[in-house]
């Protein structure tokens, strides 16, 4: 029975590491919490639930293709050849058949909700697939750029389902998120450097230098505060909770500043946990 | 010195404790003492972040000792402004030097005792200031009891600034070991002291 349950747990516990959970959640979090912007106090917990489980298996679907395509990658950096598909815990044609089952059903299920949030779902899958991984992340360093885009499509998905159209405030806060994609890419281009030479991927390190890599981290958090802050007033948070993230964002800017100042790889990984925090406190205060 | 996982549970607690002051603690006052408890409690939950992700090494920045001048000055400023009306523009004008002070006597190679002296004039003024005037409130009936907690709060933070202005300004009171294992939990007992206080009045 033991073995049985064992043996039952062992595929999802193998396939969970292929979504990258934590990148997953944050995003579903922002896709939540640009639903919740819309539509506050959420009444209606099939369309909570509905936009939640459909944003989760269209992402963990993309992010599994992009591992998949990616493999070959990922087993010659020392950061990701421990992940399920470079190390061959899991074969290619698993991973693939996966990650379309999930991308399908998440799209699938998008557009039975609603027409539109089913495009921006599927857009934001295309995006991330086939233009960023597919097409540019191996041949420039501005990659970045499209995934981030794709990564904004879950807070503008939620928002428009919420408000049944895409307004400027989910623009705003879609090209919030689009900024904080690169703090993310970024410090890891910087922190894992040789890995990405390893790999011959094109990065903004190895392309204009680590004193601009640290600026255009530094301006992409700071701008990215100044969007959340701006939608966060033009929907009309309560003004306590304005304040907070007033706080935390003078916070953002001192570190980026000091990360562009006083340069430390520290500092730097530094910025980039304190951005995800942000990131996520900014999701949470717009949802409440 | 390392982090242990608990302080880095008090240190979020302190952080989600100054988030609850600024986001909802302080609603309804004026102007400008709402502007000083959120840079205070501001101060507070970044420094409580910032610590949470960089550690204890923190620390060795030079903006400590300026950030741990803020929250005291800021505080006593808001609680001035509010209970004692005449004092505004007095109290007003010796934060703001207060803090210019501090602030240049950390910017500038100055050799002598002035950086010292600066550092306890006005953590001695704020720290007093927070620390008796609830007290004095509460007891003499002009605020609830509850309101005392305040100036609990403002005896933990005298003691906790001056240990970290004191231990930056090379003069350490304790060993440097002790003052960071007491810190976590002097800023989650301060920051829920005044929580609590604020609550009440």
């Amino acid at each position: 029975m033991t073995s049985a349950l064992h043996r039952l747990l062992a595929k999802p516990r193998l396939y969970w590491p292929l979504t990258k959970s934590l990148q997953t959640s944050l995003l579903l979090a922002t896709g939540m919490a640009g639903y919740m912007s819309a539509r506050c106090p959420v009444m209606h917990w099939y369309d909570f639930l509905g936009v939640g489980f459909s944003l989760f298996l269209a992402v963990a679907g993309s992010t599994i293709l992009n591992m998949w395509y990616d493999r070959d990658l990922d087993a010659v950096m020392n950061r990701t050849h421990h992940r399920p598909l470079a190390d061959g815990r899991v074969s290619p044609g698993e991973a693939l058949r996966l990650g379309l089952v999930l991308s399908t059903l998440g799209v699938t299920l998008s557009v039975a909700m609603d027409p539109l949030f089913g495009l921006i779902v599927l857009a934001g899958l295309l995006f991330d697939v086939v233009i960023y991984t597919l097409w540019l992340k191996r041949r420039t360093a501005w990659s970045i750029v499209w995934g981030g885009i794709a990564g904004g499509m879950p807070i503008l998905a939620g928002r428009a389902y919420g408000l049944g159209a895409i307004d400027g405030v989910g623009i705003l806060l879609s090209l919030a998120v689009l900024l904080w994609i690169p703090t993310h890419i970024l410090t890891f281009s910087m922190r894992y450097f040789d890995d990405y030479q390893a790999a011959r991927i094109p990065t903004f390190p190895s392309t204009y230098g680590f004193p601009a890599t640290r600026l255009a981290i530094a301006l992409s958090s700071a701008v990215a505060a100044l969007c959340i802050g701006l939608a966060s007033v033009l929907i009309g948070v309560e003004w306590g909770f304005v304040r907070l993230l007033a706080v935390l964002s003078a916070g953002l800017f001192l570190l980026a500043a000091a990360s562009v100042f006083r340069p430390a790889e520290r500092l730097n990984y530094g910025l980039f946990k304190y951005a995800s925090v942000y990131m996520f406190s900014a999701m949470v205060l717009l949802a409440l | 010195m390392r982090m242990t996982v608990l302080d880095r549970i008090l240190l979020l607690l302190t952080g989600l404790l100054a988030a609850y002051e600024i986001a909802v603690g302080i609603d309804g006052l004026a102007t400008l003492p709402i502007v000083a408890y959120t840079v205070a409690f501001g101060v507070l939950l970044v420094a409580g972040l910032l610590l949470l992700i960089l550690g204890f090494d923190v620390l060795d920045s030079p903006i400590v000792v300026v950030a741990s001048t803020a929250i005291p000055l800021s505080l006593s400023l808001g609680l001035v402004w509010r209970l004692l009306p005449a004092c505004r523009s007095a109290y007003l004008f010796f934060v703001l030097l207060g803090f210019v002070a501090v602030l240049l006597t950390r910017l500038l190679p100055i050799k002598n005792r002035l950086p010292v002296f600066a550092l306890a004039v006005v953590h001695g003024v704020a720290g007093l200031t927070i620390a008796l005037l609830p007290l004095l409130w509460a007891f003499s009936g002009r605020s609830p009891l509850g309101f005392a907690m305040v100036g609990v709060g403002g005896a933990l933070i005298g003691l906790g600034g001056l240990l970290l202005a004191f231990l930056k300004a090379g003069k350490p009171l304790l060993p440097r070991a002790t003052i960071l294992k007491v810190l976590p939990g002097l800023l989650l007992l301060m920051t829920a002291a005044f929580v609590a206080g604020f609550r009440f009045a």
